[in-house]
């Protein structure tokens, strides 16, 4: 054995240039190694099986010109982008190769914005530098981040845009749920910016409780909210009945009267309930409320709480106080001051009093509180964190309840305690979280009665915190929308804010979006019209169901609004008196008929001669030269969506002409319908 | 002695394997002659999420009447994916899935297969879409701006327009009239109006309200919802 290896080494290095040969060899194999190696990386692989599959192919030429082999790199340092995905996905931007099912060699479908300009990872995450399928795709030792899955994709859009996009419905709605739901009151979430985000619901205040309702009826919500109310926003916190039976009797014993003593009008007896049930519909109640009809789908709005079993929880007293005027038990509420005459309250009494079910309180017995057990009924609030969305005297809003989310979409996994069974990503577990709290050990957060497509939602806004967002440059970011601090000023303010105008209206940047925004009201309707509608608000857009309440104003309030709107919300862009209507000709209202029917056909979407015109898409023209001005019809006509952002009425680019002649018609075929 | 050895390290070895493997499907009790469609085809959803509604098939025997107990297997392909994906028929002879789509946008292909006595397999394929993102704004137009005319199906919070229009709008699954038309056609009546292709006036023009990429986007809309399936038509050169 000796013998033969002094045999070869003889035969190699034996004398200087034997020696010099051999090692040659040996230095040429190494450097032939390097490239060697570089060819069965698999995205040479990738790219041999590209250049194989565009060759056949009818547009061979100009893909080919257009192929770059290597290593192909995208590198924005102020993105904290360095993408190579597009070594291997080469047909990315290749429209023609659409037809090829599977990757990597799918075109993109088109986006908003240039793949060379926002890379890859800025929106599917993963690891953009590795070369490799595992390494880029999947999340290993030394990478946390994986690829995105596809059904949350629009969390990354949240990353940068914090206003509502029109293509991204599914995280507008995470965001809406997670305002909505009060997941805010208890989670820090803050933008980029550092502006925290508001919760858009405000719980009940439980200051003056045992006036509105039982404990009976409080325990019974607190073991399950959604069993009173399925729409209820509430979420079931899995209390035992003992301590259910402690809260309800601390939640009544902290409870102050609001009323001074006396003061509590004498209210009368409650009316007919079928009676109730003309005057809950004449109010319009169901715009903000919603009830179970007997099908057992609800009916009505989401503004206010569900009502179907109204009559178990409130109060009669408490009830008949709240309907003549809500602002003294809850000067914050979004109900409006209805100003309701005795007439019509007591049998709207009477019709949410019958809304009871009798199953719901069946069972509750409740033997009275001993003091142990209200103190640590307030043990229990303070642990269940309670007052973070509710008002509680003797218990302060605690900070910080609940772990921040401002950067949840980053969380390191090895941070995270996973539940038994949940598979180790972070989409997974923020799924598990929201679906099932209580598996987690510790946890603290109660069960939400959200449907698949919720939490799904929830993901998609969740994940869009991420640590990368808060480092992108500020110019990239698109903010949202914050509500204004806007009040009206004086006497109308004040009637507008009994009244509660801004729960459905808008007005500078402030209030809801159920009905018209009202910022330029006063260059488009006539004062006239106005007072009335005030008074009695009769029908505009025959197809909706959600209407204006009438709030039985007298006569110098609606005039008192209608003078502070006409002055105060004019638009800067015209004079509303700029055209006379009177100074329009017969001929120029004939051109206009003949414009309305034939040319823009508007009939197809409104009603101006009941007779024949059928559309119910826009709102009624029948009244509207008495309704709105000749100026705002015509500016309307010529550009609706710069009057009213967000419109449905689409712009026809409209000449002058057109619209002048159209104005002159609207305006006085009308006059002809109001003489009638 | 090696030998058995060898034997049962073998045997360890393949129930080892075995745990990768499926486990086998319930056997099938009875077995039916046809399947059919109960609900839950032509569904519209997002992509790599769950469909709404479940995937229901009803397996019949050679009279039509339900059979209880029989093998159903829901087969997917392109990253779709049924839960669960096999299961015996129910009392009432049906058998429901949860199905979710793949990772990118278009058609996907499911099919539901039941074997009769003689082990024949007996199909029944469905069609789910899937929107990508420049579908889904599509759809969001859809909803805020042409359902209230083109869709002809009221709902409570929304009341249709189609009937009362003189010129009844085409609804968008209609393949067998929008397919006729070109991208470029679509995109004239939607952006100039019904006169554009001496149509109606009544389809207002919404070029100056929505921009170029809205128009695109309910185009893609349109060509995803399109029943039967719209197929584009030649080579496109085009690079995004």
């Amino acid at each position: 054995m000796r013998k033969r290896i002094q045999t070869w080494w003889q035969f190699f290095f034996g004398d200087s240039a034997r020696a010099f040969g051999s090692l040659s060899v040996i230095l040429l194999i190494a450097l032939a190694i390097a490239p060697a190696k570089d060819r069965f990386r698999e995205w040479t692989r990738y790219q041999r099986q590209y250049v194989r599959l565009i060759r056949g192919r009818g547009e061979a030429a100009t893909l080919q010109r257009r192929f770059q082999g290597g290593l192909q790199q995208i590198w924005m340092p102020e993105l904290g982008v360095t993408d190579r995905c597009g070594t291997c996905h080469l047909g990315l931007k290749e429209a023609s190769l659409s037809d090829i099912p599977t990757q990597p060699f799918r075109p993109h479908p088109p986006i908003p914005h240039s793949l060379t300009e926002f890379g890859c990872v800025l929106c599917h995450r993963g690891q953009g530098a590795a070369t490799d399928v595992e390494e880029a795709h999947r999340s290993t030792l030394a990478w946390e981040e994986p690829i995105v899955p596809a059904r949350y994709l629009e969390s990354s859009c949240g990353q940068c845009h914090w206003n509502e996009l029109t293509g991204t419905p599914q995280l507008n709605l995470g965001r809406k749920l997670l305002a909505h739901y009060d997941c805010l009151s208890c989670h820090v979430l803050k933008t980029p910016q550092g502006r925290r985000v508001e919760s858009t619901t405000d719980a009940p205040s439980l200051e003056h409780i045992a006036r509105k309702t039982t404990r009976e009826w409080i325990f019974a919500w607190l073991k399950n909210p959604q069993a009173y109310a399925v729409t209820a926003t509430m979420p079931n916190f899995q209390l035992s009945d003992e301590d259910a039976r402690e809260i309800s009797a601390f939640v009544i014993s902290q409870s102050t009267p609001y009323l001074p003593a006396g003061a509590a009008a004498e209210s009368g007896p409650s009316g007919d309930a079928a009676a109730g049930a003309a005057v809950y519909g004449e109010s319009f109640c169901a715009s903000c409320h919603a009830t179970q009809n007997a099908a057992g789908m609800l009916v009505g709005g989401d503004v206010g709480p569900e009502l179907t079993r109204i009559g178990s929880k409130a109060k009669p007293e408490w009830l008949a106080e709240w309907l003549r005027n809500p602002k003294i038990y809850d000067p914050d509420t979004a109900m409006p001051h209805y100003r309701f005459d005795q007439k019509m309250l007591a049998p709207l009494r009477g019709f949410l009093e019958a809304k009871t079910d009798s199953d719901l309180l069946a069972n509750v017995h409740l033997e009275p509180a001993t003091p142990a057990q209200i103190s640590h009924g307030k043990t229990l609030v303070t642990e269940r964190g309670c007052a973070s969305c509710h008002e509680i005297n003797g218990v302060k809003k605690p900070d910080n309840f609940a772990p921040e989310l401002t950067v949840v979409g980053s969380e390191s996994l090895a941070k995270i305690v996973f539940a038994p069974g949940v598979s180790h990503t972070l989409p997974d577990y923020l799924q598990a979280k929201i679906r099932q709290p209580h598996t987690f050990p510790g946890s603290k957060m109660p069960q939400y009665a959200f449907a698949q497509p919720q939490v799904d939602a929830l993901v998609t806004a969740l994940l869009a915190q991420t640590e990368r967002a808060r480092a992108l440059p500020p110019a990239l970011l698109v903010a949202g929308r914050v509500e204004s601090s806007y009040r009206p000023a004086g006497k109308a303010g004040q009637l507008m804010a009994d009244m509660n105008c801004f729960s459905c209206h808008r007005i500078y940047g402030r209030g809801g979006d159920m009905a018209p925004d009202l910022t330029w009201e006063g260059s488009a309707v006539q004062r006239r019209w106005l007072v009335n509608f005030m008074k009695n608000p009769n029908t505009l857009r025959p197809a909706l169901i959600r209407r204006m309440p009438r709030f039985n104003v007298t006569d110098a309030e609606a005039e008192t609004i209608a003078d502070y709107l006409l002055t105060v919300y004019q638009t800067p862009d015209f004079d509303r008196d700029a055209l006379e209507a009177a100074k329009f000709t017969a001929a120029d209202a004939e051109l206009g008929k003949q414009l309305f029917y034939s040319k823009y056909a508007c009939q197809a979407c409104h009603i101006l001669d009941p007779q024949n015109d059928k559309g119910y898409i826009g709102p009624t023209l029948t009244q509207v030269g008495a309704r709105l001005n000749a100026a705002w019809i015509f500016h309307w006509l010529k550009n609706p969506q710069a009057l009213r952002p967000g419109t449905i009425e689409p712009n026809r680019n409209m000449s002058d002409e057109d619209a002048r002649a159209l104005t002159a018609f609207l305006m006085k075929e009308n006059r002809e319908v109001a003489k009638k | 002695m090696t030998r058995l050895a060898i034997a049962l390290f073998g045997l360890a070895f393949l129930a080892g394997c075995n745990r990768t493997h499926k486990p086998p499907a319930t056997a099938a009790r009875t077995f039916g002659a046809a399947i059919v469609e109960i609900g839950g085809g032509k569904q519209v959803g997002g992509i790599g999420a769950p469909l709404d509604q479940p995937v229901v098939v009803q397996v019949n025997d050679a009279k039509g009447s339900a059979v209880a107990g029989a093998l159903v297997e829901i087969r997917t392909a392109g990253g779709a994916a049924a839960a669960p994906d096999a299961g015996l028929t129910g009392s009432d002879g049906q058998f429901s899935s949860m199905v979710s789509l793949g990772g990118a946008a278009g058609r996907y292909q499911v099919v539901a297969l039941t074997r009769d006595k003689s082990g024949k397999a007996v199909e029944l394929r469905l069609d789910e879409i899937a929107l990508g993102s420049q579908q889904q704004l599509g759809r969001v137009l859809n909803d805020q701006y042409c359902s209230r005319c083109h869709d002809p199906e009221s709902t409570p919070e929304r009341v249709s327009n189609h009937d009362n229009l003189t010129a009844k709008p085409h609804a968008f699954t209609e393949g067998a009239v929008l397919n006729a038309m070109s991208d470029a056609d679509l995109a004239s009546i939607i952006g100039y109006g019904g006169p554009a292709l001496n149509k109606s006036p009544e389809m207002p023009p919404y070029g100056y309200t929505l921009s170029k990429p809205d128009l695109e986007s309910l185009i893609a809309y349109i060509r995803a919802v399109a029943d039967p399936p719209y197929r584009s038509k030649g080579l496109i050169y085009a690079r995004y």
